[in-house]
C-alpha cells in the first residue's frame, strides 16, 4: 500500500527515534561501566593487565562496527548463543563504545599531574582514596567535554543497527521510505531527528570544553 | 633516639648512583638545612625519607618507623611525617579548607568539627585564616604554599620535610613563606629543609648539611660551616653568598 509522507508518518519516526534514544542511552551505561574499570586498569594494573586493555583497545578501535554488529548478531548466534536484534545491538555497541571512551577517560586520568598524586601520597592517602577524593574528581572535569561530545558518536553509529534489522530511526526511516517511495522527504526528516538529538549534546560538549575550563592544577 | 636516622642510604637510577651511602641523625626540635647544587642529591634524599622515592641500600628510622629497600607500607609513616613541596601541589578542584580537612578525615577519621577547628588553626598559623573558602587558583603563589604548610601541618606531624619551597616564588613572596618556617621552627617543629636560600639557612636552621655527588660531603652547625667551610667545594659553592 503506497501512502503519502505527511504528519501521519511521523509517529513511526518518533517511536524509531525513541528507540535510538534507548540505545544510546544503554550503550553509554554499558560502555561508561566498562571503560571506567579498564580506565583505571590501563593506568594502575598489573603490567599483563595493562598490555591486555591495550590491545583490546588497539584491536576494536581498528575493527568497523559493523563488523563487530554482525559478529554479535550472526557469528555468536551460529556458536549457538542467539541474541535478539536489541541485544546484539547493545553488546556490538557496548564493546566499541568501550574500546574509544576507555581511552579517553585514560587520557584524562593520566592528564593529572604526577605531582598530585605525590601530594596525595605524601597525606597517607590510600589508592582508593588517592582516586576518590584526588585524582578522578578532577580527570572528571576534564572529561567532561569529550565524553559529552563522544556521545554524539555513539547516538550516531547507532544508524548502523538498522542492518540486522532494529527499528530505531534509520530503520524506521527505511521502512517508511518502502511505504511512500518519497526518500527524500523521508531521510531529510530522519537526518533532522539526528540532528535534534546531537546538536544540544555538540553545543553543551562545545561548551563544556571552551567556556567553563576545569580549575587547572597548579 | 633521634627523630630520624638515615643509615648508609643508597639509591641508583639504573646504574647511576645518586645516594651513596648517607648517614644522618635528626633529633628531635632540630632544623636541619640540607643545601648543594642541582643533581648533588638533596631532593632525592629528602623523598626518600617519607618513601616517595624507594631505596637501594641501607635503612631509614623515622617517628617509629622503618624503610627498607623493599618496605611498601608506607602509611603509617606518611601519617606522622609532613611533606611540603615545590609546585605546592595543592588539590585545585577543593577550596582551602577542604585541601586541609581532607587528608585528617578520610586518612585519620577525625571529626568534621574537629578538623574544621584545626583547619582554622593551623590557618591561623600561617596567617590566612581568611581565606578558609577561597580556591588555589584564587590566591598567589606564596599564600599557596603556607596552605600547603598549613595542610601539612593538620596532620600534626612529628617530623616536617621542606622540598625547596620557596624555589618557584619571586623574590618578594619568597619572604612570607620563609617567615612561615622559622616560626614553626621556633615553636619547636623537627624539620629538614631542602633549601637554595642560604641566608635563610644560616639563620633558622642549627645544623646545615652540604651535599655533594650524592654524599653527605660537610655537616655542622649552620653558623660554624657558613663562616669556616672546610671542604674546597662547600667554600666555592657558598662563595657567591659571601661576597
Amino acid at each position: 500500500m503506497i501512502q503519502s509522507f505527511g504528519f501521519s508518518s511521523l509517529p513511526i519516526l518518533l517511536h524509531g527515534a525513541l528507540w535510538t534514544l534507548i540505545l544510546s542511552a544503554s550503550t553509554f551505561v554499558a560502555a561508561g561501566f566498562f571503560s571506567l574499570i579498564f580506565a583505571l586498569l590501563r593506568v594502575l594494573g598489573p603490567k599483563p593487565v595493562r598490555i591486555l586493555i591495550a590491545g583490546y583497545i588497539e584491536l576494536v578501535q581498528a575493527t568497523p562496527l559493523l563488523i563487530l554488529l554482525f559478529l554479535a548478531y550472526y557469528g555468536l548466534s551460529f556458536l549457538g548463543y542467539y541474541f535478539p536484534p536489541l541485544a546484539a545491538a547493545v553488546i556490538s555497541l557496548t564493546l566499541y563504545a568501550t574500546a574509544f571512551l576507555a581511552d579517553i577517560w585514560r587520557g584524562c586520568i593520566e592528564a593529572i599531574p604526577k605531582q598530585q598524586w605525590e601530594a596525595a601520597d605524601a597525606l597517607a592517602m590510600s589508592t582508593p582514596q588517592k582516586l576518590r577524593y584526588v585524582i578522578l574528581p578532577q580527570a572528571f572535569r576534564i572529561s567532561l567535554g569529550p565524553t559529552v561530545g563522544f556521545l554524539v558518536q555513539i547516538v550516531k553509529n547507532t544508524s548502523v543497527t538498522a542492518l540486522i534489522s532494529f527499528v530505531e530511526l534509520t530503520r524506521a526511516g527505511q521502512l517508511l521510505n518502502n511505504m511512500t517511495f518519497q526518500p527524500f522527504e523521508v531521510f531529510l526528516t530522519v537526518g533532522a531527528m539526528y540532528f535534534i538529538i546531537c546538536y544540544p549534546l555538540s553545543y553543551y560538549s562545545e561548551y563544556l570544553q571552551g567556556g567553563k575550563r576545569a580549575r587547572s592544577s597548579t | 633516639m633521634p627523630a630520624v636516622q638515615l643509615n648508609d642510604i643508597k639509591k641508583f637510577y639504573g646504574a647511576l648512583c645518586v645516594l651513596d651511602g648517607i648517614n644522618l641523625a635528626v633529633e628531635t626540635r632540630d632544623v636541619v638545612a640540607v643545601i648543594g647544587q642541582s643533581g648533588s642529591g638533596k631532593s632525592t634524599m629528602l623523598r626518600c625519607i617519607n618513601g616517595l622515592e624507594p631505596i637501594q641500600g641501607g635503612s631509614i628510622d623515622i617517628a617509629g618507623h622503618t624503610i627498607t629497600p623493599g618496605t611498601h607500607n608506607l602509611r603509617g609513616l606518611r601519617k606522622e611525617v609532613g611533606m611540603v613541596f615545590q609546585s605546592y601541589n595543592l588539590f585545585p578542584h577543593l577550596n582551602v579548607a577542604e585541601n586541609i580537612m581532607l587528608a585528617p578525615r578520610i586518612v585519620k577519621k577525625v571529626k568534621k568539627e574537629e578538623a574544621w577547628e584545626t583547619a582554622q588553626a593551623v590557618l591561623k598559623q600561617v596567617g590566612l585564616a581568611d581565606k578558609a573558602g577561597a580556591y588555589p587558583d584564587e590566591l598567589s603563589g606564596g599564600q599557596q604554599q603556607r596552605v600547603a604548610i598549613a595542610r601539612s601541618l593538620a596532620m600534626k606531624p612529628k617530623v616536617m620535610l621542606f622540598d625547596e619551597v620557596t624555589s618557584a616564588l619571586d623574590p618578594q613572596l619568597t619572604g612570607e613563606v620563609l617567615k612561615t618556617i622559622a616560626e614553626l621552627a621556633a615553636a619547636g617543629m623537627t624539620m629538614i629543609l631542602v633549601t637554595h636560600e642560604m641566608g635563610f639557612a644560616r639563620q633558622v636552621a642549627n645544623r646545615t648539611v652540604f651535599m655533594y655527588k650524592g654524599q653527605i660531603w660537610e655537616e655542622g652547625p649552620s653558623k660554624e660551616l657558613f663562616s669556616a667551610p672546610k671542604t674546597p667545594e662547600l667554600r666555592s659553592f657558598i662563595a657567591p653568598d659571601l661576597k
